[in-house]
């Protein structure tokens, strides 16, 4: 228990001390939320466009978290031999693991938190759009199987690739699917080609989820469970297989 | 910790290890032993398979052939048993950037049920003053000086140093050479590599020559260096002096070479006494007004080394401190055995 907690503290002491991360995890989403709930310049489809917002900004969030940090992070830490040296320590990679996810989960909860406040603050809605009611239990369901999916893509490439190059394609895909994935901008108004590869994308998955569960109140789709699912499961068991640890 | 004074069991064994890495073979048959406090070198060109071969040591790597023990247990299969019993300082890296000296050893420390101190540590390897100076803006030499002492904070009975002085400066291997003699009293076992004849020969108890991953030699530094000894003598003074005049006043079979300007070699005949040849040379120099620089009889462990990759045929000789890219510099000087 104490390694785990020492690693805990060290990898929490991380995220929070480097201005990089901060930026990325907090400082983003909460400027993509400020600002484009004042200036209607999205085509969000509704007069208020801090509802359409919040929901994909938290898929956002999550995606930052659990793929972009993390990844890095550890692409980072493999570049330099952290994770060569830690395999001959007493600590272990489940303890290893484990320390990353918490420190994911802790992460995240704060940006949830945070986004939330700024977004009642900023005079969200939630449910505004449906009944007016909201499926706590499915969104925190859809975030988890999101960052599960996210994490393991992070890890895929950071197992896999040079640190740099790592950077530049989990920093490239990061713009992509806060592009593609309907956090910003609804999937309707992509051309219908781009639309439907992006139905099968973790990130338009995740964001429909939440849309669906915060925003209206409604169901998520089963399309979605099934692909937030499929990534889920997919992606951790590639990394898993091809990680490289040196 | 007490020792058993009887029969001391060794503590690494490497028998007949060999390394492949597809077609190339890192490692191939090498063989020796290591005991509690007993500080072994092993020494040899870049590539030559040293890091292989602690690398499998360390567990990170498998063995294609022969096997390896460290504290009689199997580095792969009992990892999990081994690691809390074992200190590593990888060539490179192996620390967060972003973390000072004393927050890794502090992280580090609590991975280990008995760890040392590590304010104590820090101000041992000498980062009291840069303690919470993130790792990527120390020095080389204070990075590895961090290395050094994250292989100590779980008071191993086993170090593996890979390259423990390489990037160190000359006050840094000061304090690099007193913490492995302090492992030695302390009956810890350290396997270090190194290139550097110089650091073979000043931390190191016994001295494994290895290139292309044979074993070429095994023994002390004093030992090996004379093993090889042909009893010159080797001395400096001006460029130029007139040796056959030197050969004349020397007398019976003592041959004269200057082996590069100023620097000259005297050998005497095996029945000579070596210190009247050393007098008559003396006062030969003082006949003549000239100065005796360096005068060294017998011969260092860089000789031996030379004799001994040289003898064994091998084309890439390296030379003294930072052999590096000085690769077959001195290949000219190889002794005949």
């Amino acid at each position: 228990m104490r390694p785990l907690l020492a690693q805990l503290r060290v990898e929490v002491t991380m995220i929070f001390t480097n201005g990089e991360t901060l930026f990325l995890t907090l400082g983003i989403p909460v400027l993509f939320l400020l600002f484009f709930s004042g200036v209607h310049v999205l085509p969000t489809g509704t007069s208020h466009p801090v509802d359409f917002l919040v929901p994909g900004i938290l898929a956002l969030a999550v995606m930052s978290t659990a793929m972009t940090a993390l990844g890095i992070g550890t692409g980072f830490e493999r570049g330099y031999g952290v994770l060569k040296r830690l395999g001959t320590t007493p600590l272990g990679r489940p303890r290893l693991l484990g320390a990353k996810i918490l420190t994911v989960i802790g992460v995240e909860l704060v940006q949830a938190v945070v986004l939330v406040l700024v977004g009642l603050t900023l005079g969200w809605s939630p449910g505004r759009s449906g009944s007016g009611g909201v499926l706590v239990g499915v969104a925190v369901g859809v975030m988890v199987l999101g960052t599960i999916a996210f994490g393991g893509i992070g890890l895929l490439l950071a197992g896999a690739l040079k640190p740099l190059v790592n950077l530049a394609v989990v920093n490239t895909l990061f713009v992509i699917l806060l592009l593609l994935g309907g956090m910003l901008i609804p999937l309707a108004k992509l051309p219908g080609w781009l639309a439907d590869l992006s139905k099968v994308l973790p990130a338009s998955a995740l964001a429909d989820g939440l849309h669906a569960s915060l925003g209206s109140g409604t169901a998520v789709s089963g399309r979605d469970w099934l692909v937030l699912g499929f990534w889920a499961i997919a992606a951790p068991v590639v990394a898993g297989l091809t990680f490289r640890w040196e | 910790m007490e020792h058993l004074a009887d029969a001391p069991a060794p503590v690494v064994t490497c028998d007949e290890l060999v390394i492949r890495y597809g077609d190339l073979v890192a490692v191939d048959g090498l063989s020796f032993r290591a005991l509690s406090g007993e500080v072994v070198a092993l020494l040899g060109p870049n590539g030559a398979g040293k890091t292989s071969t602690v690398e499998t040591l360390e567990g990170y790597r498998k063995a294609s052939a022969g096997s390896v023990a460290v504290l009689g247990l199997d580095p792969r299969r009992d990892h999990a048993s081994l690691v809390p019993r074992i200190g590593v300082m990888l060539q490179r890296g192996g620390v967060y950037p972003m973390l000072g000296p004393s927050q890794v050893l502090h992280l580090f420390a609590n991975y280990y049920d008995d760890a040392e101190d590590p304010d104590a540590l820090v101000d041992l390897v000498g980062l009291g003053g840069v303690q919470r100076t993130p790792w990527r803006r120390l020095s080389g030499g204070e990075q590895q000086r961090l290395s050094l002492a994250l292989a100590l904070i779980g008071k191993p009975e086993v170090v593996f140093l890979d390259e423990p002085t390489a990037g160190v400066d000359p006050e840094g291997r000061v304090v690099v050479r007193e913490i492995i003699a302090g492992c030695r009293r302390r009956g810890i076992c350290v396997i270090l590599t190194t290139h550097e004849l110089a650091e073979a020969e000043r931390l190191a108890d016994r001295v494994v020559i290895i290139d292309h991953g044979r074993k070429l030699a095994e023994d002390s530094p004093a030992a090996l260096a004379a093993g090889t000894a042909d009893g010159s003598i080797r001395f400096t003074t001006e460029p130029g002096i007139d040796t056959g005049a030197l050969v004349l006043a020397m007398g019976d079979g003592v041959g004269v070479d200057e082996e590069s300007p100023g620097s000259y070699r005297l050998r005497p005949p095996p029945e000579a006494a070596i210190p009247t040849v050393v007098a008559n040379l003396a006062g030969w120099l003082a006949e003549r007004g000239l100065a005796l620089g360096d005068l060294r009889t017998g011969q260092s462990l860089e000789e031996a080394y030379l004799a001994i990759t040289g003898s064994a045929g091998t084309s890439d000789a390296p030379s003294g401190p930072g052999l590096d890219g000085r690769r077959g510099q001195r290949a000219g000087r190889r002794s005949p055995r």
